[in-house]
């Protein structure tokens, strides 16, 4: 890992690390922190152990061997794979993101919460849209509204799982966008993610995921063809476009080239 | 006119009716979030569990509601565990600890013989069976869960939609969803006499289903899934006493009756609310070619890569 900023900083950190289901080991040995202001993404293939990294920095689930120790009192909000809802759910947005106020014990919301639900919807760009079932929404403002619920809650720290997956180019694009916003307003933000390409050009910070940590840093020292062939298992090619890594497919012998 | 109010001369079927309409309305409240949990399986399995320990408290001359009450919350928190687990679904999971109990409860009876209701009346509902204790038991059981579902409104909604995320947002999920278990054991059992084992599953499931035809809100789904369930109740009672037919069945068959006009009227295309889809159908992730657009980014946020020291 590049040099990180003063302990007092670190909201949750990672120390040897090993996790695993049963029999299977997924994590091996990982150390990590994440502090106030960091913007982090991980990177790796589907079975890399994105996912059990973020159960582990969220404190759902236990490791085997080593420490996760989380900041007394630091609030942590959690943004789930838009693959995993039930988007037949009868909820509206409103109730969706009303959800986050889980101290308040009556069924209906209250005035200031309605007031904030619609300056949350507004600031993250779909205002307007809180009496709408939220299977109308489009991928990207599916997402915000998880966003909006999170942010209820006022975080110092974001957990995200996939944020751009099944969203369109525009959307992802949009999304990491507001990310650096939210993230230049000091909310500490970690997020996993196929998408080598975006996380380059909108993150300053990378892991490299493949059971273990197998590069950290700014994008230029992680999108490197050997740390990706390493992480993805697969030879991939890396260009440099307006200074920064771009990643591309290496055609195998035999494949058909772009005509 | 004069024919449809002559059962309420009887004492009996005024409990009956008071009773059935409370069950319904009970049982479709709770069916709301029974069935978005994707567990409507679990009413069906749920009463056959009871029966063992309605079987069971009957032997040993134990208060039918603590005996059987206690076995229910057990194999319904037994249930839970094992569908949280996610190691076997949760249909598995009924399907082995609540036809065990049910085989159980058989068996009990059987060999030792039966002290309180008819075997029938246990399978089918009856409206002689209704008791003003059974009357008081399901006001203050139908008292109880309408407290805890007022008091737990979010707590319970959000376990419901998403428990992972709810449990890293402050709800206690594990308590949350074995004080819903609580409340549907209480449920079922408190409905079992009029209802019936074999039927109860239905009360559960169909006004919830109907409701969910009708609304996309989950406030709105709640009151209108209890009071379809209220409704059928009363009716189907009241059909009971004039067809001289079970109870339970013509609960069942009143909701069923609802859900067919329910879904002509609105069109099947409103049955697609109640799968569980899960997909959303949006567009796939970016393609290699816009990259030019994330390099234009970030040439125009110079400030965000490379990485601050």
């Amino acid at each position: 890992m590049t040099a990180h900023p003063p302990v007092a900083d670190c909201l949750v950190s990672i120390e040897g690390v090993s996790f695993g289901y049963d029999d299977s080991p997924v994590l091996l040995d990982i150390d990590l922190a994440v502090h106030a202001s960091d913007f982090v993404g991980v990177v790796g293939p589907s079975g890399s152990g994105k996912t059990s990294l973020l159960r582990l920095l969220l404190g759902t689930v236990r490791p085997q061997r080593g420490a996760v120790t989380r900041r007394p009192g630091v609030a942590v909000a959690y943004v789930p794979q838009l693959e995993t809802v039930n988007w037949n759910f009868p909820v509206t947005v409103a109730e969706c993101v009303l959800m986050a106020r889980t101290e308040r014990r009556l069924p209906w919301s209250s005035r200031q919460e309605r007031t904030e639900v619609t300056r949350m919807l507004d600031r993250l760009g779909i205002g307007g849209l809180a009496q709408r079932h939220i299977r109308e929404l489009s991928g990207g403002q599916q997402q915000r509204m998880f966003i909006a619920r999170a942010l209820l809650r006022r975080p110092q720290l974001l957990l995200m799982d996939e944020p751009t997956t099944g969203v369109d180019v525009a959307s992802r694009h949009d999304m990491l966008h507001l990310l650096g916003e939210l993230n230049d307003d000091g909310m500490a933000i970690l997020l996993t993610t196929h998408d080598l390409n975006g996380v380059a050009a909108h993150l300053p910070r990378l892991v490299a995921l493949q059971g273990t940590v197998i590069a950290a840093g700014p994008p230029h020292e992680v999108i490197t063809p050997a740390v990706l062939e390493r992480t993805f298992g697969a030879p991939m090619e890396v260009l440099e476009h307006l200074g920064m890594p771009v990643v591309l497919d290496r055609y195998h012998n035999g494949s058909r080239a772009p005509s | 006119m004069e024919a449809l109010l002559d059962p309420f001369a009887y004492a009996f079927f005024v409990k009956g009716v008071i009773v059935a309409t409370l069950a319904g309305g009970l049982c479709g409240l709770i069916g709301v979030y029974i069935t978005l949990r994707g567990m409507s399986y679990i009413g069906h399995g749920l009463s056959h569990a009871i029966f063992g320990g309605f079987a069971a408290s009957s032997i040993i001359s134990l208060n039918y509601y603590i005996g059987a009450g206690v076995w229910g919350l057990a194999s319904a928190l037994a249930i839970n565990r094992v569908t949280r687990s996610r190691r076997i679904g949760a249909d598995a999971a009924i399907g082995v600890i609540t036809t065990a109990s049910f085989a159980l409860g058989v068996a009990l009876l059987t060999a030792f013989g039966n002290k309180g209701p008819s075997f029938d009346a246990a399978l089918f509902g009856s409206i002689i069976g209704v008791s003003a204790g059974d009357v008081w038991a399901l006001a203050g059981i139908s008292a109880f869960t309408g407290g805890v579902i007022f008091f737990h409104y979010r707590a319970l909604l959000f376990a419901t939609f998403d428990p992972d995320v709810a449990d890293v947002s402050g709800v206690r999920v594990a308590r949350t969803d074995a004080l819903l278990m609580l409340i549907l054991s209480l449920s079922i059992l408190a409905t079992l006499t009029v209802i019936g084992v074999t039927l109860v599953a239905a009360t559960l499931v169909i006004p919830a289903v109907v409701a969910r035809m009708l609304t996309n809100r989950f406030s709105r789904m709640l009151w209108l899934s209890s009071a379809i369930g209220a409704v059928c109740g009363f009716v189907g009672m009241n059909l009971s006493y004039h067809l001289d037919v079970p109870s339970g069945t013509t609960i069942v068959l009143t909701g069923a009756f609802v859900f067919l006009v329910v879904l002509t009227v609105t069109g099947g295309r409103r049955l697609q609310r109640t799968a569980r889809l899960d997909g959303h159908g949006e567009a796939a992730p970016a393609p290699a070619a816009v990259v030019a657009d994330d390099a234009a980014c970030t040439a125009a946020r110079g400030d965000r890569n490379p990485v601050r020291p």
